[in-house]
């Protein structure tokens, strides 16, 4: 079980949290449909690092951005996402 | 000719102390060019590699593998064999697979144990009852073999599941199908090896391929550890690692890499008869033939490529086996292990053509791949034999996602971790 | 042996059994120091061809000594006699044996051995499959181990959580000193140790200037936590470990009502010092009882004062078995003969009387019932034969790296010590101790035939398996263990993996690391299922919802029905009515007076700011911006991929403030969803959501009196259909929603749930007063199906997209929701998709979840989603889903249900059956 430092809470047990998709497959609701699909539907899925985001849905429910390698499960980065960490 | 399994042989073989018995597949070098590559040898490629050379007598073939055969999602499953889908692309391919197992021993020459002893999807209210009854009906209609059963019935099966009114799941029916079961898993690889090594069939283990041969928008080959090893048509059969290996042609697939675990115990005497699973629940459970209760239940929904899962998962799937059948609790868990598994964002497979030319995929079988080793290695042949897919496969197209035309059993969307 | 080995002080005071035999232990026997105190040599059977088995062991590492222990739901099959401590009363039995340990039936499967070896069952028992379950029939009957318990389990098993910065695991000399260190560097340490007592190799071999009571105390007065019976068994990501910590040995009542504990640890560094396991020896008939590894002798002999054998040959090649001949001798058993593989003048000094012979390794072995008769070795290349009854053996040790292997960390060769040893590691561990520094120990070629020199003891596996499976292809070292199941008993090849790797590599005719290695995955030892299920094993880990007014409903004895995690009535039954009777009579109210019902589970979602009505329209397929303020509507969502999610309404209840519901069993998804959009997708917007499912209860009024009940209720007119107004019920302030599921007017009240008891009785009573009541879940579907809405779970599968289900018209033109783009591919509008509608039935009862079919032998062109009959007229309808079903109004189906032997003729229609126009809630 993962250890993930919560950009607002710190260190927290994996359990806490929920996958939600990696940065790329985020579609654009403005944008054309096959852009949209190609977002959906095609994935690097890497054996190494890609970005997902994820959500402290049992703790404090925000979002934040993880680099997470897919094969030794090292969490490169935590990076806080929404409207709290807008500039 | 190698010397065909028997009992006989076996007999004989007591008196000479079995000295009689070959090799069950070579262990040759690569040739330079092959009419057909299959990359992975797992279950699948070997299926693949077998019915190439059988139905359509192909057998300039390789099965390149870059550890050892078998050693993927076929030797790390749960065994389970069945056909009991909803959606009639699913059920109609998976069926004909099982029409397969139920042979496929003879056929092979070598025993994989396929053991029909029934699976049963175990309702917990009217709305699950409903659903399977839907499920069954659906089967029924298309000439496969469904039934419900009455608590009582459940109870001839499996006096062992907590049967009672109060429990925090009450078990109201069931829908089994006599005809699904298990199979040794191992001997599915072995089977499928030594009997597409004995057509001609090149079985190549510690050959990882690298990378691909290209000429214009046509694959013509791969490089590999072992060289440069041309092909007509090359064919990508790597469950859990199709995402990396179609990558190295450039193509991203709908697919996420997914860590799912299973689990045996301790071997006892028989105490569960059957494969039971839960329409609400997630875990399966059902003994293999030494003894020990394997089991499983959710993936670990979020992406990986590490064989090794998360101890909670593991809990979780244990607390609602142990609550249906609270025999089970004093059981030790012996043995874990994951797979990595090739999550399509439909939760069906993708059989058919590339996009590339000369390249051809079978990759998304999600946490069900086993079962329909046969039924993927007969239609994924055909595929690569002819160019075009097989009645069965053909709904199980790449193009699908773009189009619409999802196969989407668990009916979630395009989110494997929503499944 | 023949009678007690050990002389009695007194101190045999804890009876036990063992099958059915009454015996005494001292405190601190484990079962198995027990039974050789007591002369029983002869434990358990093997596996596969039967062959008797005794102790070879004195840990967890023991793959012979199997037994079950304990009774009724306590019943523990497969427990090691030498991993379980006697208590009073502690019923064991052998296991694998019929009709008895010492006369098996099945051990005539020896005789067949010649025929049985590795793999031979993939090799026979051809024929359709039905021929191999007959076959299989058998096998699993011979195979398996001990009886499973057939009664739940009366104990439960506890899960804590542990942080620590430094775990120590072990608590031999090394793993003491590591633990101390760290507590007196001021670190929170703790330490477990799956023995009973600290010590380690120090219970076997005792230093005098090691005090391992004295250390554990200095370590818990400096804070540090000390698990003893507590196993490691776990390595994970990140430096998680899960210990399993027995509170009773197996089968023991427990006096708290727990069994067992299992820990989950999140431990800044971890320390492993878990030492070594001794290496068996590969020789004819190695298996039998009186068979035992050298640690194991001497550990009888000094921790236990049991003396397993009297006359004792030692088998080694290594000078370690040179300790054991002095534990011996000192004893007062005959060390009968050392035979020491290595050189001449290799080992130590070996004590005096004790005849050393080198270049000697065992051959055969000849047993009798407890112990051994005669060993047969070959010296110098010659046979020599003698008496004895015991041979006490070591081929090496093997580091246990299991959880270092677990964590990640890579194994290093070392050549002089034939063992691999924990290197590198990923994680925040280190090993220490007699696991980093094997003794020294050359390979030996085993001698003897290698058909009854056994490897993996509980699986049967041979040295000749091992050559067969090599000689037939199988020559990774995975597909060896598969070939031939070496490594996979209940020990997992603690003793069996590197003699099976050294064969391996002598085949080969490579070095040991060339050879390869299997994974070490967890646990470490098997750990009880119910122990991993914990508090779950009761209710399958699923908690229980309970809504606002569940004491309330309690009152009325309903039929509950779980939905999700929450259980929510059903019907009402009054004077004996079945659940349909009652449904109908509700429904019949509802439609001709008025009903009241619990909504309270309903997904709800109040959404403010400027920007609110922007998040809405991405949310919502359906416009949102032009409701006016105190307006409302119906509206659905959809996926990205353009299928309809979910469905429910929107509500403006002022300027820049809404309330949108949802299905119930899809709240848990929708509040992700919206959550994801509104904070990951758009956090630009500015608006807030706040999830207020569980903030508010909910009362569903509907009827023709609803209105006039209402009213009378809040002192005003309530809002016309699709109106909202606040208003005060019962003095709580409460939001009157004008919304219609039932096809009747109806209104939703939400009040604060803290508050909605008396709101609920006001209501009831009002309405009983009408001539109403309550209605439960049951009613509410078949007024819903009437009148021909949509169900998410139902109509709303997943697979339907706003035009199958004739919610096309309603999509927000100007697109920009969320699904857009999905619903633009050309199969969302494939004119032979599954279209919802309405059937009739023209004969019975129509079976919910049937298929459509035009005759019989087709193939089903939809299924049946909800059936149920017109409430006040009578005969069956239904909702279905049927391919290109818009157009096919009128046609007539069969609707079939084979496995309920269920059929009905129906007529395709509409999916509206009840006032299509609208008119009864309409003003």
């Amino acid at each position: 079980m993962y250890q993930i430092t919560c950009p607002h809470c710190g260190p927290r047990a994996q359990t806490e949290f929920t996958y939600e998709r990696t940065t790329d497959s985020v579609v654009d609701p403005a944008g054309d449909t096959h852009a949209a699909m190609q977002a959906l539907y095609t994935r690097a899925n890497p054996m190494g690092l890609d970005d997902e985001i994820w959500r402290h849905t049992y703790g404090c429910r925000a979002w934040m951005v993880l680099t997470r390698h897919r094969v030794t499960h090292e969490i490169r980065a935590v990076k806080a996402i929404g409207p709290e960490a807008l500039p | 000719m190698k010397t065909p399994y028997s009992a006989f042989s076996l007999l004989r073989g007591a008196l000479n102390g079995q000295k009689h018995w070959e090799p069950a597949w070579r262990d040759p070098e690569p040739r330079a060019s092959y009419d057909v590559i299959i990359i992975g040898g797992g279950g699948h490629g070997l299926a693949t590699a077998y019915y190439l050379a059988k139905v359509h007598g192909i057998r300039n073939v390789a099965v390149l593998e870059k550890s050892w055969i078998g050693g993927g999602n076929v030797g790390r499953n749960t065994t389970l064999v069945r056909s009991n889908y909803r959606l009639p692309q699913l059920h109609n391919f998976f069926e004909f697979g099982l029409k397969l197992w139920h042979n496929l021993s003879d056929d092979l020459n070598y025993n994989v144990m396929f053991s029909p002893r029934g699976a049963m999807f175990l309702g917990h209210n009217d709305g699950d009852m409903i659903k399977l009854a839907e499920r069954g009906d659906a089967m029924r209609c298309d000439g496969i073999d469904a039934e419900l059963l009455t608590p009582k019935q459940i109870a001839k099966i499996e006096p062992l599941l907590d049967l009672s009114r109060g429990a925090r799941f009450p078990i109201d029916g069931a829908l089994i199908q006599w005809r699904a079961g298990t199979a040794r898993h191992d001997a599915v690889a072995w089977g499928y090896a030594r009997a597409a090594d004995a057509l001609g069939v090149d079985i190549i283990q510690k050959c990882e391929v690298t990378g691909f041969v290209k000429d214009g928008n046509r694959i013509t080959g791969v490089e590999t550890t072992r060289g440069r090893i041309l092909a007509g048509r090359t064919g990508i059969c790597v469950a859990g690692h199709s995402g990396h290996v179609a990558g190295l042609a450039g193509l991203r697939l709908p697919i996420e890499s997914q860590t799912l675990q299973a689990l045996v115990t301790e071997g006892v005497k028989p105490m569960v008869q059957s494969v039971i699973m839960s329409q609400s629940l997630h875990f399966y459970v059902s003994q293999s033939d030494k003894g020990g209760i394997v089991m499983g239940g959710d993936p670990d929904n979020w992406p990986s490529y590490a064989r090794r899962g998360q101890p909670t998962i593991k809990e979780h799937a244990i607390a609602q086996a142990v609550t249906c059948m609270p025999a089970l609790s004093r059981l030790r868990m012996l043995r874990t292990w994951s797979g990595v598994t090739d999550m399509s964002f439909d939760g069906s497979p993708i059989i058919g053509p590339s996009p590339i030319d000369g390249l051809y995929l079978n990759a998304g079988w999600c946490y069900g791949g086993f079962k329909a080793t046969p039924a993927s290695g007969w239609t994924y042949a055909h595929t690569l034999a002819t160019g075009k897919p097989h009645e069965l496969n053909a709904p199980f197209s790449l193009e699908r996602f773009m189009t619409g035309a999802t196969i989407d059993e668990t009916s979630v969307g395009p989110f494997p971790n929503h499944r | 042996m023949s009678g007690p080995s050990r002389s009695a002080t007194g101190d045999e005071t804890i009876p036990f059994t063992f099958d059915g035999n009454t015996y005494h232990a001292r405190p601190g026997d484990t079962l198995a120091a027990a039974l050789l105190a007591n002369g029983v040599g002869l434990v358990g059977r093997s596996f596969k061809y039967h062959r008797p088995r005794g102790i070879m062991t004195a840990g967890i590492e023991e793959p012979n000594a199997l037994v079950t222990v304990g009774t009724g739901g306590r019943t523990e099959p497969n427990t090691r006699a030498t991993d379980v401590f006697v208590y009073p009363g502690m019923v064991a039995k052998s296991q694998n044996r019929w009709p008895s340990l010492s006369f098996d039936v099945a051990s005539i499967f020896g005789l067949a051995a010649p025929a049985l070896g590795a793999g031979f069952y993939y090799k026979t028992f051809f024929g359709p499959a039905k021929h191999w379950m007959l076959y299989e029939g058998f096998i699993r009957r011979a195979a398996g181990l001990g009886n499973a318990p057939t009664e739940a389990d009366p104990d439960n098993f506890s899960h804590k959580a542990g942080f620590c910065d430094v775990l120590v695991v072990g608590a031999g000399p090394a793993g003491l000193k590591a633990a101390l260190a760290a507590a007196e560097a001021g670190k929170r340490v703790m330490l477990v140790e799956q023995d009973a007592v600290p010590g380690g190799s120090l219970l076997r071999d005792p230093d005098p200037a090691i005090d391992p009571a004295a250390m554990i105390a200095r370590i818990k007065a400096l804070g540090g936590e000390v698990l003893l019976r507590t196993t490691a068994s776990g390595y994970w990501d990140h430096n998680f470990l899960t210990l399993t910590q027995r509170l009773v040995e197996p089968g023991a009542v427990p006096p708290h009502g727990f069994a067992q504990r299992l820990w989950h640890v999140r431990a800044g560094r971890v320390i492993l010092a878990t030492g070594l396991i001794e290496r068996p020896v590969p020789f004819a008939n190695n298996d039998h009882p009186g068979v035992m590894l050298s640690q194991a002798v001497r550990s009888y002999v000094r921790r236990w004062g049991v003396l397993p054998g009297k006359r004792v040959v030692i088998a080694t090649n290594n000078d370690d078995a040179y300790l054991t001949a002095e534990a011996l001798v000192a004893a007062g058993a005959e060390v009968v003969a050392l035979l020491d593989a290595r050189a001449p003048g290799s080992g130590p000094t070996a004590p005096a009387g004790v005849q050393v012979f080198y270049d000697a390794k065992p051959a055969k072995v000849i047993g009798r019932k407890h112990a051994l008769r005669k060993v047969t070795a070959v010296i110098g290349g010659s046979e020599h034969s003698f008496d004895a009854d015991l041979i006490a053996v070591s081929g090496g040790f093997v580091p246990v790296a299991h959880l270092h292997m677990q964590a990640g960390g890579k194994l290093t060769w070392n050549e002089a010590a034939q063992a691999f040893i924990p290197g590198e590691t990923p994680q925040a561990c280190e090993t220490v101790g007699a696991a980093l520094n094997p003794p020294s120990a050359p390979a030996i070629a085993p001698a003897g035939k290698a058909k009854t020199s056994f490897v993996d003891f509980q699986n049967d596996v041979s040295l000749a398996d091992i050559d067969l499976a090599w000689q037939e292809g199988y020559r990774s070292v995975e597909h060896l263990k598969r070939y031939t199941t070496l490594g996979m008993a209940t020990d997992q090849g603690k003793t069996s993996n590197m003699v099976a790797l050294s064969r391996l590599a002598e085949k080969q005719h490579v070095t040991v690391p060339e050879a390869g290695l299997t994974t070490f995955r967890p646990p470490f030892t098997p750990v009880t299922m119910g122990l991993m299920a914990g508090a779950g094993a009761r209710n399958a880990g699923a908690h229980v919802r309970r809504i606002p007014l569940h004491s309330l409903h309690e009152a009325h004895d309903p039929i509950w029905q779980p939905l999700g995690y929450w259980f929510r009535p059903r019907a009402y039954p009054v004077n004996g009515e079945s659940l349909q009777q009652a449904a109908l009579r509700e429904a019949r109210t509802v439609r001709t007076v008025a009903g009241l019902s619990d909504v309270s589970t309903l997904g709800k979602f109040e959404v403010s700011g400027p920007d609110a009505a922007a998040l809405l329209e991405l949310v919502c397929a359906t416009t949102v911006g032009k409701l006016a303020v105190g307006r409302g509507r119906y509206t659905f969502m959809c996926r990205e991929d353009g299928f309809v999610n979910d469905d429910g309404t929107v509500w403006r209840l002022a300027e820049n403030r809404y309330l949108l519901t949802s299905s119930t069993g899809g709240a848990d998804r929708m509040a992700h969803f919206i959550s994801y959009v509104r904070n990951s997708l758009r956090p630009d917007l500015k608006c807030s959501v706040v999830n207020v499912q569980e903030h508010y209860a909910g009362i569903a009024l509907a009827g023709p009196q609803a209105r006039a009940i209402l009213a009378s209720l809040i002192g005003a007119e309530p809002p016309r259909h699709m109106g909202y107004a606040p208003g005060v019920l019962a003095g709580v302030p409460v939001h009157v929603l004008a919304a219609s599921y039932s096809g009747e007017r109806a209104f939703e009240i939400h009040v604060e749930a803290t508050h909605a008891a008396p709101v609920w009785q006001a209501i009831e009573h009002a309405t009983r007063a009408a001539g109403g009541a309550p209605y439960g879940l049951e009613a509410m579907e078949l007024l819903r199906i009437e009148k021909g809405h949509v169900v998410v779970g139902g109509e709303v599968d997943g697979r339907s997209t706003p035009h199958d289900l004739g919610l096309g018209g309603m999509l927000n033109k100007a697109g920009g929701f969320i699904g857009a783009a999905g619903l633009t591919r050309p199969a969302l509008s494939a004119p032979d998709r599954n279209n919802l509608v309405g059937l009739v039935s023209l004969d019975g009862p129509i079976p919910e979840g049937g298929m459509l079919i035009q005759r019989a032998g087709q193939s089903p062109q939809g299924h049946v989603t909800a059936a149920a009959r017109r409430i006040l007229e009578g005969g069956a309808i239904a909702l279905a889903l049927l391919q290109g079903g818009h157009k096919r109004h009128g046609e007539e189906l069969i609707v079939t249900s084979p496995t309920r032997g269920e059929k009905a003729r129906v007529r395709v229609t509409a999916p509206h059956f009840y006032d299509a126009a609208g008119e009864r809630y309409r003003d």
